[in-house]
């Protein structure tokens, strides 16, 4: 039943860009897919694993980067950077673990945010490499948004299996003890620093993907988008903290929630508010982030009986 | 010769404002083990707070700390009771919710500040912000040196308070031990809030004293809460005097940083410290003074 149910989603997000020919609609769903992406790659690490990371702009805009330097230093297509990438990304990823993993719970997440912003301003400061503030441009590829469509689908498609595939191997019971109780892991015989540093590295992997997808979707990078703490980091953990964490559909849902919600109050709710609505945008956002940890600690999924109890109350 | 006594005075000088951002993180951390991601967020309240009481009522910056301080001491009590203590009860998988929370309340407090003031950079003109003092050769900026003085005897005062009061020992046994507190009869809840309003009180006073130095911007929280939680780990989480030490050295790393490498680099020196901390002192300065 349940596997009909996910064959009919995927259907319908190929036969999407079908029926609906808005470029604007497919530019959401573009940036959703995306988004999905990291998010399940985040949700591998700090909702299987445990180790909340405040850093996954590292890993995007290493990703972003690779692709956008392919491009203006080597003058080869930016597309390369879609399998390149990812890589980078794990040989970042991999310096990061070392660093960072010396440090538990809070503290991880801490250091993984100070790593964050060393990168973003080394990428501002060293600009003979990436021109700094100024950015990189690149002509995109497709007039129409329908092979980038596929592309996002594509990788975020591949991010759910994988990890949904790596939490039913061993791995996936390693990664859960890790989560639960790290000594008793530990005394277990886990390896617990390699096998966190698994889900570190296969979490940036994808990361790094989709950083390089962004990067030959929109066709221009720089250092305050791609390696920002609020427009990456937090919004990576909003996605899966508002879906559902560690749940496996709650990262894709809650991508569509954030994305919804981020394009509803930019818009002022489709014109129709006064214009003060979309300035305040990001305050609503804030917002969202209190609400929810407030609330639905759990996110949509984790919590829906809470939510779906509620409705049943109304009627 | 001369660049580098100057660079290494005028970092000590701003060391001492950081050691105070730094200390009231560490106060926080120490008693509710988790770090404060709103920290520089509520300087940048209590620099607004600064700004809007001098240009509407002109009242000088060093006198509005006595405004300042006591809205922020409520507003970090306010925070603590509503929004932060009741996360204790939520269950969910990640620990981290708490920290989670303070990184939101630090984003509503800077689109708030946004909403009210825009992005533009305002900063305030007093007569004395461009004088300065001169030691034979060197110069020091007059504000500056207020400031550090004024820092250092708050720290003190800090000292005594959680020394010799019986407000200020009932913190250190909370951050010691939360359970055994509560066992002897310590309110340690109502010791959470008082803290975090100890820690915001100090935060706004930093804040306060830098406006004449500073421009001011809504998005000038982070650096500082960042700032803030290098100087925590530096000293070594939970640690006074550590926090001391740290905001001084982070003070003279920066100003080192920016006159002898890049300006642009400035901001990143306190990181790269941070990595080596994290390398090869994990526990900060509090392994080697054990205090």
């Amino acid at each position: 039943m349940k596997s009909v149910k996910i064959i009919l989603l995927a259907i319908f997000f190929v036969i999407f860009p079908l029926i609906v020919r808005s470029d604007y609609y497919l530019h959401l769903m573009i940036i959703a897919f995306m988004w999905v992406t990291i998010g399940t790659a985040w949700n591998l690490l700090a909702g299987y694993t445990g180790q909340v990371s405040f850093g996954h702009a590292i890993f995007f805009g290493t990703g972003a980067y690779t692709a956008g330097l392919l491009a203006s230093k080597l003058y080869i297509s930016a597309w390369w950077g879609m399998l390149l990438g990812g890589p980078c990304a794990m040989l970042i990823a991999a310096f990061v673990g070392w660093v960072c993993f010396r440090l538990r719970g809070p503290y991880f997440a801490l250091a993984t945010l100070a790593g964050g912003e060393i990168i973003r301003l080394v990428a501002v400061n060293w600009e003979s490499l990436t021109k700094g503030m100024v950015g990189i441009l690149l002509m995109p590829s497709f007039k129409s948004k329908l092979p980038y469509y596929y592309i996002a689908l594509g990788i975020a498609i591949l991010a759910m299996l994988k990890v949904h595939l790596l939490m039913r191997s061993k791995y996936g019971y390693w990664f859960l003890a890790i989560r639960e109780d790290q000594d008793a892991a530990e005394a277990m015989g886990i390896n617990t620093t390699l096998y966190k540093n698994i889900s570190l590295l296969v979490s940036a992997f994808f990361t790094g993907t989709a950083g390089a997808f962004y990067t030959n979707y929109m066709g221009f990078i720089d250092p305050s988008v791609v390696f920002s703490l609020h427009y990456i980091s937090i919004m990576t953990i909003l996605v899966v903290i508002v879906g559902g964490v560690a749940t496996r559909f709650g990262p894709a849902i809650g991508a569509f929630i954030m994305v919804g919600v981020q394009e509803l109050f930019r818009s002022s709710i489709f014109g129709l508010a006064p214009k003060w609505v979309s300035q305040a945008h990001a305050l609503v956002f804030g917002i969202i982030v209190v609400f929810v940890i407030m609330f639905m600690a759990n996110g949509v999924v984790g919590d829906w009986h809470k939510i779906s109890r509620v409705f049943k109350r109304a009627r | 010769m001369l660049v580098f006594i100057q660079t290494i005075a005028s970092g000590i000088l701003i060391g001492g404002v950081y050691a105070l951002i730094g200390l009231g993180m560490t106060l926080i951390m120490g008693v509710m083990g988790i770090i404060n991601l709103a920290h520089g967020q509520l300087m940048m309240v209590a620099m607004y707070i600064t700004f809007v009481l001098f240009t509407h009522l002109g009242l000088d910056p060093y006198i509005c700390i006595f405004i300042t301080m006591p809205s922020l001491f409520l507003l970090g009590i306010v925070i603590q009771k509503y929004l932060l203590n009741p996360l204790i009860k939520v269950e969910s998988i990640l620990p981290e919710n708490q920290v989670l929370m303070t990184v939101g309340i630090g984003m509503v407090l800077t689109e708030i500040a946004r909403f009210i003031f825009t992005s533009n950079y305002v900063s305030i003109k007093t007569p004395y912000a461009a004088k300065a003092i001169f030691l034979k050769n060197i110069s020091l900026n007059l504000p500056m040196c207020i400031a550090f003085l004024i820092a250092v005897f708050f720290t003190l005062l800090l000292f005594w308070f959680l020394l010799k009061t019986d407000t200020g020992r009932a913190i250190r046994a909370t951050a010691q031990d939360k359970e055994a507190a509560l066992l002897m009869g310590i309110n340690t809840p109502r010791i959470t809030y008082l803290t975090f309003g100890i820690g915001s009180a100090l935060v706004a006073l930093a804040g306060t004293i830098l406006l004449p130095i500073y421009y001011l911007f809504p998005d000038i929280g982070g650096p500082f809460t960042l700032k803030a939680f290098v100087i925590t780990i530096l000293g070594g989480l939970g640690s006074t005097i550590g926090a001391i030490v740290g905001g001084v050295i982070l003070g003279i790393a920066e100003s080192l940083g920016a006159t002898y490498v890049a300006m642009g680099y400035r901001e990143a020196i306190g990181f790269v410290i941070f990595v080596l901390v994290l390398i090869f002192l994990p526990g900060g300065l509090k392994s080697i003074t054990k205090v």
